[in-house]
């Protein structure tokens, strides 16, 4: 049974849709986008299992062979993601319940979200390169309604930014997919990794993956990360955490898979690109998060840093740095979106966004205290949270390809991003207290249920690390043999 | 100010009548040659189209009386929905079958399944094109 590769995809969007049809019955509408994207988690969590067990598991749609049709590939990486994803979504929606206001929620919110949902999901299992264009088109297509939802001067000034951006993006992925077609006559990423290795990287091909290099690039923040500050900061506080956990996370799941399945044969020019561009990408998150006064665009930099973080993994090139970059994406996600929940509430309780505004708020709301602690501890990389291992597994990929200079910048980050929410947490949560004690307004219990969920994985993710990390040397191992996965793909009827 | 659109009128009686054959046709076209529900829902969306130009909003709502962005999504619920009827016969997603029946009249028809998928498309690429141009018309 395969079908289970196309339902993180099918489900959202089928559920998404019906809620259409129930427009003006709010609390339905909500209980069923949390249950729906559960059960995706759930689903989610037993393909990762099956394709731990069995191997690559794929899906050819409607039964067309690779490489003619269009075809769903679960390999560990992608499993990893869609669980990851899945599960982060439903505490974030969980959060969307409470704090989305009825009018964007009747402007068909949690269809949008869980088109956006299906969109990202689809992008991680795609196997057709077509095919993740057009998962990219449905993820930004949603997340243009969703920035926009509600139409605030503010909003609208920053989603034309960043929908022009995109639009610009999207249109270099359609000529880089163009020359690609045009040079190999394939799209399946399987196939076109096969034909890679047995023509040759030549120059010609290499430029094209630089092509692709750049689309990524912008959809994920490294170096071209110009646009993502500030619309990050504009959305809701839901929106922009499911901005900030998923959408730059896909960007770099296809910087990932592009280099390390079709084009990996050239890395003394492409990842060493990707290196140089990581380390400008971190010493620029870092200035940013200095500089920054705002809370949320303190927020906003971490998120840069970690892009740039994350793609050190990648520039090392060796199966070290690939796990530490599987496992610090899936943190990154997890921790980011607890992050951005954690700001977006500290900014709804206190109506202040200024960093220096706000003090003493661990004195009303002990709890939400030592949660920012946990995360900030997590982004920090402090052991046994999640954050460790991937920041290890990094070091020593990049101290065996002996990048030295990729190695004292991504770990120099490390301390920037504590400084940077040490800084929120001594300002904001220490001090004299500006609510006088019984003043407060009580916090949401469905909130900080949402974010303890958070939490709860930051925690699982760290002390569980031995459980996940069979599941994470397989999707490194196969990263790093793409014969693995051009063999599941291409064994019954390739050509 | 009330144009004097007679001719526009008067051409878009006899024309809407070809526009939509067109569409049909196209539709069933896409089955083995060009056409499909895409193009075919396409070509059925500027009938509609023009419909609103010839008329005004209102006139076009008593003899269509849809909202237009749920056709779009009953749109997207068929396609999706027959794509995932393969799943339940434990069939790649997406499987489509076809057969051919004697019908009284017609002789041997085809009959498949895509059919549905693509009426699917077709209704929401209609759904969809008035959904926009109907917001671009409206005035705030």
């Amino acid at each position: 049974m395969t079908n289970i590769v196309v339902l993180p995809l099918i489900l959202p969007i089928i559920t998404g849709i019906l809620l259409v049809f129930l427009r003006h019955q709010l609390v339905l509408q909500r209980i069923i986008a949390v249950v729906t994207m559960a059960i995706v988690s759930i689903i989610s969590v037993i393909m990762l299992h099956q394709v731990y067990t069995s191997g690559i598991i794929y899906l050819d749609f409607s039964g067309w062979a690779p490489p003619f049709g269009i075809l769903f590939v679960a390999d560990s990486f992608a499993s990893l993601l869609v669980v990851t994803s899945s599960i982060v979504t439903t505490c974030i929606l969980l959060y969307a319940t409470t704090t989305i206001e009825p009018k964007r929620e009747k402007m068909f919110f949690y269809t949008f979200v869980l088109l956006m949902v299906a969109g990202v999901n689809g992008s991680f299992l795609t196997g057709d390169i077509f095919n993740l264009f057009v998962c990219f088109e449905v993820m930004l297509l949603a997340s243009y309604a969703l920035i926009t939802l509600g139409g605030e001067k503010l909003q609208l000034r920053e989603s034309l930014k960043y929908v022009l951006i995109n639009v610009v993006a999207s249109w270099i992925f359609l000529v880089a997919l163009a020359y690609l077609y045009g040079t190999l006559g394939t799209l399946n990423m399987a196939h076109i990794a096969q034909r890679v290795a047995e023509a040759g990287q030549d120059p010609l091909l290499t430029t094209i993956s630089l092509v692709f290099l750049v689309v990524f690039a912008l959809k994920a923040g490294l170096l071209l990360y110009q646009w993502l500050p500030t619309a990050y900061s504009v959305p809701p506080t839901a929106i922009a955490t499911l901005f900030a956990a998923l959408l730059t996370k896909v960007g770099i799941y296809a910087l990932i898979r592009t280099f390390t399945l079709m084009f990996p044969y050239e890395p003394s020019v492409t990842h060493r690109i990707i290196g140089i561009m990581a380390i400008i990408t971190v010493v620029g998150g870092c200035l940013g998060a200095l500089a920054a006064k705002d809370i949320r665009t303190i927020a906003v930099y971490n998120v840069v840093i970690g892009v740039g973080f994350i793609l050190i993994g990648l520039a090392t090139n060796t199966e070290q740095g690939l796990q530490g970059a599987i496992y610090y994406l899936m943190h990154d996600m997890v921790a980011k979106a607890l992050l951005f929940l954690i700001i977006g509430t500290m900014i709804a309780l206190t109506s202040e966004s200024h960093i220096d505004k706000m003090s003493g708020l661990i004195r009303n709301y002990p709890l939400f205290g030592w949660l920012f602690f946990i995360v900030m501890c997590a982004l920090a990389g402090i052991p046994p949270l999640s954050g460790f291992i991937g920041k290890v597994l990094i070091g020593q990929g990049a101290i065996a390809s002996s990048s030295y200079v990729l190695l004292i910048i991504g770990f120099g980050s490390t301390i920037i991003v504590l400084y940077s929410l040490l800084r929120i947490f001594l300002s904001c949560f220490f001090g004299e207290t500006i609510i006088p004690t019984g003043d407060e307004t009580p916090m949401n219990k469905v909130n900080m249920a949402a974010m303890l969920l958070l939490a709860g994985c930051i925690i699982s993710l760290g002390f569980g690390a031995e459980l996940v990390a069979p599941y994470v040397k397989d999707a490194a191992a196969v990263l790093m043999n793409p014969d693995i996965y051009i063999k599941a793909i291409l064994a019954n009827g390739g050509v | 100010m009330k144009i004097n659109d007679v001719i526009l009128r008067t051409v878009t009686k006899a024309v809407i009548f070809i526009i939509l054959t067109l569409g049909v046709y196209l539709f069933f076209a896409g089955h083995h040659s060009p056409g499909g529900g895409f193009i075919g829902g396409l070509v059925l969306a500027s009938a509609i189209v023009l419909l609103y130009l010839a008329n005004d909003i209102e006139t076009v709502h008593k003899g269509l009386p849809f909202n237009f962005k749920k056709v779009a999504a009953i749109g997207v619920l068929l396609a999706t929905g027959t794509a995932m009827v393969s799943i339940f016969f434990n069939r790649p997603f997406l499987t489509q079958v076809a057969t051919y029946i004697e019908l009284p009249l017609l002789g041997k028809t085809s009959f498949s399944s895509v059919t549905l998928f693509e009426a699917g498309v077709a209704l929401t690429v209609v759904g969809t094109v008035v959904t926009i141009i109907l917001s671009i018309s409206e005035e705030e």
